[in-house]
């Protein structure tokens, strides 16, 4: 029999810790959709979607109960808007994002991701359609995530597709004023852009993926923090291990649950994504887990070391954990989305400098970040391009989800609830950078990418 | 199909007996029992076999919630996969 220690450990994993799974995510190809009528493919998206789907939620909950485990979001990914839009008539893209929120609501879903294109070398007509149709499309719908890759090791950074979003950034949250700019919480600008991200608001089913496809993100952060409390003082190596050896129960769990979704709902297993996704709420941040290592204040001089540390620690206990990892795998650092976070912004310790170096070596890129309202386009299309920087030359995926806050200054706080929490507004540079995005072009692929 | 049920809680007579009850009533053979008091509190595990059960898990783990609102306890049942995963290279 299994060790009463070992059940009663996982038991307040489970009630003290936060542990869950974060999202089971079905994602669906929607290329069998197109249709040169436009107001017939979003008839056949709608279809597809409700009819794949259809048991996704019930399932999801079905699981819960029997494994007494919280999954918390069941969501849908599709592929990229642009490419199914594309095929029709039609300069209009919004009726297609309306088509994606209907087929959400139907199925009970959270969110629904894929609104999307991919532009890293260059854009389609559909693809610039699709772009410019970002802001109203987030301001009509409610569940439908957005995200556009603008660069990729291979490719280089697209400058004129960075300077469109950047003014996209802000027309989506002057769109949504009425709700704190809430769209931008919903748009996401990559660099190496991945194809199974079941986390939103970055996830799409990308080109190469099957038909269906089944992939669970998991979570954990104050399951490693906890672990932490145990080995205070004690050198890296152990608290290398001591991740490791949690990061190995957590992903075994999202191995099971995705195992048992993929054959409940007969769709293939895709991949577990072992990220540490935090939440506002309290223990479940990953800025604790830096301060557990010894930081003050999770911001100051030595963060970046520590979560260099975290995140490698979380993928190696996790990728022996699981047949297939993917997706992005690794630590987040969304500021809104986590408590210690908000805290150190509050204080001023952590600062969007000290954020885009952290992004350097955790899973993703500046997430969730509150800007002034008046920032102008050009500087955020700047910060976008520094991101995607990053992440084109250490080959790792970068993003940019930041929430130009309409009418708020510095020091000023934005509401979002729920699991997307709460921002303090972040300074950024007053300096301007117009005149180096107005350049636009590309810039090219770094010696990285010639590994052929 | 084995399921492990926990009652963590605060020790009073009958726990035991009310908990055993309830599962055979539902058809349910206990395989294994291990019960302390850790810190201070009533801590039971229990394996059994829900493969011959009367109610599904899901309708099980509402009775079970049920009876342990009632005594003022814990109680919880889940599928033992999941400890497996957890616990087991």
């Amino acid at each position: 029999m299994l060790n009463q220690k070992d059940i009663l450990s996982t038991i307040e994993m489970i009630d003290q810790q936060h542990l869950d799974i974060r999202t089971i995510t079905m994602g669906i190809s929607l290329l069998s959709c197109c249709d040169p009528d436009p107001k017939r493919a979003c008839e056949k998206i709608y279809d597809k979607i409700t009819r794949c789907a259809e048991k996704l939620v019930r399932t999801g909950e079905d699981i819960e109960r029997e494994f007494g485990i919280p999954i918390v979001n069941k969501r849908i990914s599709v592929t990229p808007m642009a490419l199914v839009a594309g095929a029709s008539e039609t300069e209009d893209f919004v009726p297609f994002a309306l088509a994606l929120d209907r087929a959400a609501r139907t199925c009970g879903v959270n969110f629904i991701g894929g609104y999307s294109a991919l532009v890293q070398k260059g854009m389609t007509r559909a693809d610039e359609r699709l772009i410019r149709s970002i802001p109203e499309a987030l301001a009509r719908t409610e569940l439908v995530c957005s995200s556009v890759n603008v660069g990729s090791t291979k490719a280089g950074i697209n400058m004129d597709a960075v300077a469109l979003m950047g003014r996209i950034v802000r027309d989506t949250a002057k769109a949504t004023e009425d709700r704190d700019g809430l769209g931008c919480a919903k748009l996401v600008v990559f660099c190496n852009a991945v194809e199974d991200n079941p986390f939103m608001a970055g996830a799409f089913h990308g080109v190469g993926e099957a038909e269906r496809v089944i992939n669970v993100g998991v979570s954990g952060p104050g399951v490693v923090h906890h672990a932490l409390q145990s080995v205070k003082g004690q050198p890296f190596d152990v608290v290398a291990e001591t991740i490791k050896k949690t990061a190995f129960r957590v992903t075994r769990m999202g191995q099971l649950v995705a195992q048992e979704a993929s054959r409940r709902l007969d769709t293939p297993f895709g991949i577990v994504d072992l990220s540490l996704a935090p939440t506002p709420a309290v223990g479940d941040s990953v800025a604790r887990i830096l301060e557990e290592m010894g930081l003050e204040v999770c911001g100051t001089h030595g963060t970046t070391a520590a979560l260099a540390l975290l995140n490698d620690a979380v993928k190696k206990g996790g990728v022996m954990a699981s047949s297939s990892v993917g997706g992005l795998s690794g630590a987040f650092i969304p500021v809104s989305e986590d408590e210690g976070m908000i805290a150190a912004a509050r204080r001023g310790t952590l600062c969007l400098d000290k954020l885009e170096a952290m992004t350097c070596v955790c899973s993703v890129g500046l997430d969730m970040i509150a800007v002034p309202g008046d920032t102008p386009a050009e500087t955020i299309a700047a910060i976008i391009a520094d991101e995607a920087a990053i992440g084109m030359v250490n080959s790792k995926t970068t993003a940019v989800r930041i929430l130009p806050a309409p009418g708020k200054a510095v020091g000023d706080t934005i509401e979002m609830g729920g699991l997307l929490g709460s921002a303090p507004v972040m300074p950024v540079h007053p300096e301007s950078s117009a005149a180096f995005i107005a350049r636009g072009g590309r810039i090219p692929a770094p010696m990285q990418s010639l590994k052929n | 199909m084995n399921a492990i049920v926990t009652v963590v809680g605060q020790d009073k007579v009958g726990i035991i007996a009310a908990v055993c009850a309830l599962l055979a009533e539902n058809n349910i053979n206990i395989l294994d029992i291990s019960q302390t008091i850790l810190q201070g509190s009533f801590t039971m595990v229990m394996a059994v076999d829900v493969e011959h059960a009367k109610v599904p898990l899901g309708d099980l783990r509402v009775l079970l919630e049920q009876l342990g609102e009632r005594m003022g306890i814990s109680i919880r049942i889940q599928r033992q996969e999941i400890f497996d995963a957890m616990h087991r290279i």
